[in-house]
């Protein structure tokens, strides 16, 4: 009981919770765009893999890590085009067409890395975002290395938290994503289209999502590994309907998953020697399904998720 | 402008032509990463052709690699004709080598006859009951099966890893994770002297046929079908739509059981956890490719498997990445996709004032 209460009073763990947060922040953000304006997005996982592989592999050759994020954002818009495409003028099955392109970014990047680096042991590294420091706030007890030893993009995964509320609940652009979601022959009545709206919340989505991949590649770790996504993407598709499709509530949820995922490891290392590292892997998986059943029954899912609508048909 | 219009009639042509044109576009548009990766592209293309008929081996692998994938893709066909989307295909498969492994390497002694059956009962109800969760759940809770089924994948892998380490590790492996060895009573009988192809294969086909008879001539079937074209309807017609949701769902993770159990009992002869290299998601792509027929299911699994050991044996000799098979099979998903569309759409072209 002591042992918790220190982990709880203890300036890593929270670090570490925001920290672990941080990709499924832009995970989560992204599938919330492409879901409120009616598009189920399973593309997140391979598309986590394309912003992790395209953010890391520019940055090998440039050298700027800002480039690398350019980069992954536009993989990662993409293939959310691609994946727009497919289902919004063509409106196609959103699950086979999201399944399909996971299998193609994460195949497509896995053949580009093997084909750049043959025969590589190790993997060619690069150097990651930073923990910044900033005179003052860096050095405030508890809140200096919780929120102000991360690196830039962790807050830049902040800022979007604040830039997707105030677009999605606050301009009329974003009452127009959310109409299209609910009721797009409304908005086509409005003389909007609905097209340009669902294809545009898609991409601006994905290029999100490929955000938390670059996270993984370029301030969590400093090269690709393959596998290295590891169900992230899914499980922003369960914390999406968890977040009720709020941006803030998304804020909420990742930093949950993130307390509960930096819990696991410590309490690993406490009870390794009692119950099976793996119990503790499993702990991801197990509470994104419990979340989802938790938000299932009075989910309130966009009216319009799933379904393909067609100018000039009724 | 250009207008999407659909067909009076789905194109009878197009929609039975779809797959194959699928799967040769999938084929040519490979050239391009070959093209990028620098290999000559007439010659990897001769090298997939041998590696998958240039011997009676190199055959037999294909059909060998086809045998889960079948399987696999049966489990997503018939899940998808009831609008059940069951992507956890790779978990059950790993429930059903599991359960497997633990009644067939010592637990249980006796003759084949019996063994055999045996293992293929246990590896099927415990890929069924891995579907039969997230059905519920669904049913029950309403939580999204395609979330569900995804997560339990990484959740059964771990499991088996732990199991791997633990109960079901063999003392014999030198600290390997891997299982004991399935039991010779329990194991599938080799089909031809020296080649790995094995009982599994006809298993498959036996299952694709009695999907197919299932599907198409049971009340059961009419009911997986009604329930997929229309639940609401189905209810109102007085149908147990849940029942029947539950009832696929288990038949689903059966047959992505018996894939698991064919790969340890018929190939490997023990558990580890790397045993399949993303079978069930593959099983989607043999089933949409398919366009969810069971027979058709068995021509789709042959074709991705030439894809996969082609491709493999192109990659050994000439030095091309091995991913490029999944580069394929993921286009081919996404070029039945676009396909289909083709067939039940056609794209107008309208003149401006037509639009105002």
């Amino acid at each position: 009981m002591m042992d918790l209460l220190q982990i709880f009073l203890s300036e890593s763990f929270w670090a570490a919770s925001l920290r672990i947060a941080t990709p499924l922040i832009f995970g989560v953000l992204g599938a919330l765009m492409c879901e409120r304006a009616g598009v189920l997005n399973l593309g997140i996982e391979g598309i986590f893999v394309a912003g992790a592989m395209m953010g890391w592999l520019v940055t090998y050759l440039t050298g700027s890590l800002w480039l690398g994020v350019i980069a992954a954002a536009l993989a990662g818009a993409f293939f959310g085009l691609f994946h727009a495409i497919l289902t919004v003028p063509l409106g196609l099955s959103q699950h086979v067409s999201g399944l399909g392109i996971t299998m193609f970014a994460t195949a497509l990047m896995s053949f580009t890395y093997r084909t750049a680096f043959p025969q590589v042991s190790t993997p060619p590294r690069i150097e990651p975002f930073r923990a910044l420091d900033i005179p003052v706030l860096s050095d405030l007890p508890f809140l200096g290395p919780v929120l102000f030893q991360q690196t830039a993009l962790t807050w830049l995964a902040l800022l979007m938290v604040a830039l997707v509320w105030w677009l999605m609940d606050r301009s009329a652009l974003g009452v127009a994503i959310k109409a299209v979601g609910d009721n797009p022959d409304a908005v086509n009545a409005q003389g909007l289209s609905v097209y340009r709206l669902r294809i545009g919340a898609v991409v601006a989505g994905s290029a999100l999502m490929a955000l938390g991949g670059a996270f993984l590649t370029m301030s969590a770790f400093d090269a690709f590994f393959f596998g290295m996504v590891n169900g992230r993407g899914w499980i922003c598709i369960a914390l999406v309907i968890f977040a009720s499709w709020q941006p803030g509530k998304a804020l909420l949820g990742a930093l949950l998953f993130g307390m509960f995922d930096a819990l696991q490891v410590r309490l690993q290392t406490m009870a390794g020697a009692i119950v099976p590292g793996q119990v503790f892997l499993m702990v991801p998986y197990v509470l994104s399904i419990i979340a989802l059943i938790l938000a299932a029954r009075k989910a309130d899912y966009p009216r319009a998720l799933l379904q393909p609508w067609f100018k000039g048909q009724r | 402008m250009i207008e999407i219009v659909p067909r009076d009639r789905p194109s009878g042509l197009l929609t039975a032509g779809v797959p194959v044109i699928a799967a040769v576009a999938s084929l040519l548009l490979a050239a391009i990463p070959l093209a990028f990766a620098g290999a000559p592209i007439f010659a990897a293309y001769g090298q997939m052709v041998t590696g998958v008929f240039g011997s009676l081996f190199a055959f037999t692998e294909m059909l060998t690699r086809a045998t889960p994938l079948i399987f696999t893709g049966l489990a997503a066909a018939v899940a998808f004709r009831a609008r059940l989307w069951n992507i956890g295909g790779e978990g059950q498969l790993y429930l059903g080598a599991m359960a497997a492994v633990w009644v067939g390497s010592g637990a249980v002694d006796g003759p084949a006859a019996l063994m055999i059956p045996l293992v293929l009962v246990a590896g099927a109800v415990a890929g069924g009951l891995g579907m039969l969760g997230p059905a519920w759940l669904k049913t029950r809770f309403g939580a999204d099966e395609v979330v569900t089924s995804l997560l339990l994948n990484f959740i059964i892998l771990i499991f088996v890893q732990m199991m791997l380490e633990g109960p079901l590790k063999d003392p014999m492996s030198l600290g390997w994770p891997q299982s004991e060895p399935i039991i010779d009573a329990a194991a599938l009988p080799q089909l031809i002297a020296k080649m790995r192809l094995h009982a599994g294969f006809l298993l498959a086909i036996a299952m694709a046929l009695v999907a197919h008879v299932i599907l198409a001539m049971t009340i059961w079937g009419l009911q997986i079908r009604a329930v997929g074209e229309n639940a609401a309807a189905a209810r109102h017609a007085g149908m147990p739509v849940r029942r029947i949701f539950l009832s696929v769902a288990f038949a689903s993770g059966t047959l992505a059981g018996l894939a698991g159990v064919s790969e340890v009992a018929g190939l490997k002869g023990y558990l580890t956890a790397d045993l399949s290299p993303g079978f069930g998601y593959t099983g989607i792509v043999v089933a949409m490719l398919a366009g969810l027929s069971p027979v058709g299911v068995v021509f789709a699994a042959l074709f991705i498997a030439s894809v996969f050991v082609g491709t493999d044996s192109m990659s050994r000799a000439m030095g091309v990445s091995s991913f490029l098979a999944d580069l394929t099979v993921s286009m081919s998903l996404i070029c039945v996709l676009l396909g289909g569309f083709f067939a039940r759409f056609r794209i107008r072209r309208i003149r401006r004032e037509a639009d105002a």
